[in-house]
């Protein structure tokens, strides 16, 4: 069995780890629907979900179940194989893009088989990861297509105008980073910005401000979000290009749209926001203990929270959960090597979260562009000056250089 | 039969396929779709031939960008189902032999060259993207702004052919 595990350990942990990050991706894919409402119901000064389970922390299940049972009809006259196809791509790609992302920066031992914090390491995970997202559009644009619906093909079509457009301000307002790098991969972006350890001053976002700002617009852009998000415009297009799918061909759009905001937050972080590296001078030692400092009190706040909740479920389970964090907090404190261990994903989590609250943020705050508005803005703004940005790193670089 | 070997099967049958599949589907979207798996494909062979760069460019520009306008174009028209007709003279008495004797060519050297079948791929060794550059941007730097210059032209001609006459 052991000689077995040895042999084929290049299948075998590769297979467990995409298991285990499609697991925690779905997961979170779903809280964050629930995040989602959330903020932007006390945002707009309302309560968001909080009928199923305490805090409503139990509606992503329920719409699960729902997407599940619910009635898949298929529209009259449809062009059957794209219809069925584009889900599938849109989701298939949303997940794969996730699998070039290093989440941390340790390294071990699976079997005698060298692995990482993340499921395949490239030397040009970059341009891997712009290639899926180049893929990306025919799972818009052949569901806007194949619905036989005039506005699902508008959809469609503006969602393929948007991101070709986009695309190429995503992909230059990156070219600063990679002057700056000198390598295409991911984890060698991350190691560099470790500098001379002074924390967050030698990470990309001070040279790369102007980099980071296109980047992160075209990004939104990209990933059909507000105010960007003209291809499912309701208040226009019904529901743009997925106006015709129900039930889970439906759900895996959202899924796929949530996988992409992820992906979005991870690239952001490890580009310009240093990885996994901590914000903090490496010589400041109670850094270290930053995460207990966090859950522990978090976690009592749940308890005292949960114990006057209104109902009994909440009483039970809402301290519980509290119990747990308090727990795990704890637990870091008691046990220094899982706290090393758990440093670098600390920060990484903790900055794409960061990303994925902004984006709700944007959507609870800014209105919808204007087609045309879209258009000059990606054009006219947004790809000059990221022109002009790789420019200014090259001319800044070539004169430090003499 | 090596892994690599199968590979390269596997990716060899379905640029094939895909091929053969965009000339005989008859809605010009699903021709487009299969010329997307031909490309694709395409790029897991420059993949298993160690060219990582190429292979990502051959998705990001082919792939991506060129194939999405050919998409969306197609969308756009509103293109329908395409009609077949009888073939042309040209295409009986002139087409037809052509095609066999390029057929017979390929078939005769894949014949004569069996012996090197076996290794298609000098395995494991990755050409990294900085030789790749270097190579580029001195040896081969002439044809490299030549061909940049090209595109310039062609895309000031689609511009002076797009703008309208005021």
């Amino acid at each position: 069995m052991n000689a077995f595990l040895t042999q084929y350990a290049f299948l075998i942990v590769p297979i467990i780890k995409i298991a285990i990050l499609i697991l925690i991706v779905l997961t979170v894919d779903a809280y964050l629907t629930w995040i989602e409402r959330k903020v932007i119901a006390h945002i707009q000064a309302r309560w968001g979900p909080h009928r199923v389970g305490p805090h409503g922390l139990l509606q992503p299940l329920a719409d699960g179940v729902k997407f599940i049972f619910k009635e898949d009809p298929l529209p009259a006259n449809v062009d059957k194989v794209a219809y069925f196809l584009a889900p599938f791509i849109t989701l298939m790609l949303a997940l794969t893009s996730l699998a070039v992302i290093p989440f941390g920066p340790q390294r071990f031992t699976v079997f005698g088989y060298k692995t990482h914090v993340g499921v395949a390491e490239v030397n040009i995970s970059l341009l891997v990861l712009f290639a899926i997202t180049a893929l990306g559009v025919y799972g818009v644009a052949l569901a806007g297509w194949a619905s036989n619906n005039k506005y699902s093909l508008l959809g469609g079509l503006r969602s393929s105008a948007q991101m070709i457009s986009y695309e190429l301000a995503l992909t230059l307002s990156v070219v600063g980073v990679l002057l700056i790098a000198g390598d295409f991969s991911l984890r060698g972006i991350v190691e560099k910005q470790t500098g001379s350890g002074h924390g967050l001053l030698s990470w990309n976002i001070f040279p790369q401000i102007i980099g980071f700002l296109c980047f992160f617009i075209a990004a939104i852009a990209e990933t059909n979000r507000v105010p960007f998000d003209l291809p499912e415009a309701e208040s226009e297009l019904v529901a743009g290009f997925h106006t015709e799918y129900a039930s889970m061909k439906f759900a895996m759009f959202f899924i796929a749209e949530y996988t992409s905001m992820i992906t979005v937050s991870c690239l952001a972080t490890i580009l310009f926001f240093g990885g996994w590296l901590s914000p903090f001078p490496a010589s400041w030692t109670f850094t270290q203990y930053l995460p207990s400092l966090i859950l522990i009190p978090f976690g009592l706040w749940v308890i005292f929270d949960g114990v006057r909740y209104e109902n009994l479920l909440g009483r039970i389970l809402l301290p519980g959960v509290g119990a747990a964090l308090t727990a795990i907090g704890a637990g870091l404190i008691v046990v220094p090597p899982v706290n090393d261990v758990i440093q670098g994903v600390f920060w990484f989590m903790a900055k794409v979260f960061t990303f994925l609250f902004v984006y709700i943020w944007m959507r609870g705050t800014l209105p919808r562009f204007r087609y045309d508005q879209l258009m000059s803005f990606g054009w006219k703004f947004l790809l000059p000056v990221s022109i002009a940005n790789v420019v200014l790193t090259s001319v800044v670089i070539l004169w430090r250089m003499h | 039969m090596t892994a690599p070997l199968l590979i390269f099967f596997v990716l060899a049958a379905l640029a094939v396929l895909g091929a053969i599949s965009l000339i005989v589907q008859r809605h010009p979207i699903h021709s487009a779709l299969s010329l997307i798996v031909v490309m694709v494909a395409l790029a897991g062979l420059y993949l298993l031939m160690g060219a990582e760069f190429v292979a990502a460019v051959q998705i990001i520009v082919y792939g991506g960008a060129i194939m999405v306008l050919f998409v969306f174009v197609i969308m756009l028209l509103n293109a329908g189902e395409e009609e077949r007709t009888n073939s042309s003279k040209l295409a009986t008495y002139a087409g037809i032999p052509l095609a066999v004797a390029v057929a017979g060519f390929i078939g005769a050297a894949i014949v004569r060259s069996s012996g090197s079948l076996a290794a298609p791929a000098p395995s494991g060794a990755l050409t990294s993207t900085k030789a790749l550059s270097m190579l580029l941007f001195s040896e081969f730097v002439y044809p490299f702004e030549l061909t940049s210059f090209l595109i310039l032209v062609a895309i000031l001609g689609a511009i002076v052919l797009a703008q309208r006459e005021n």
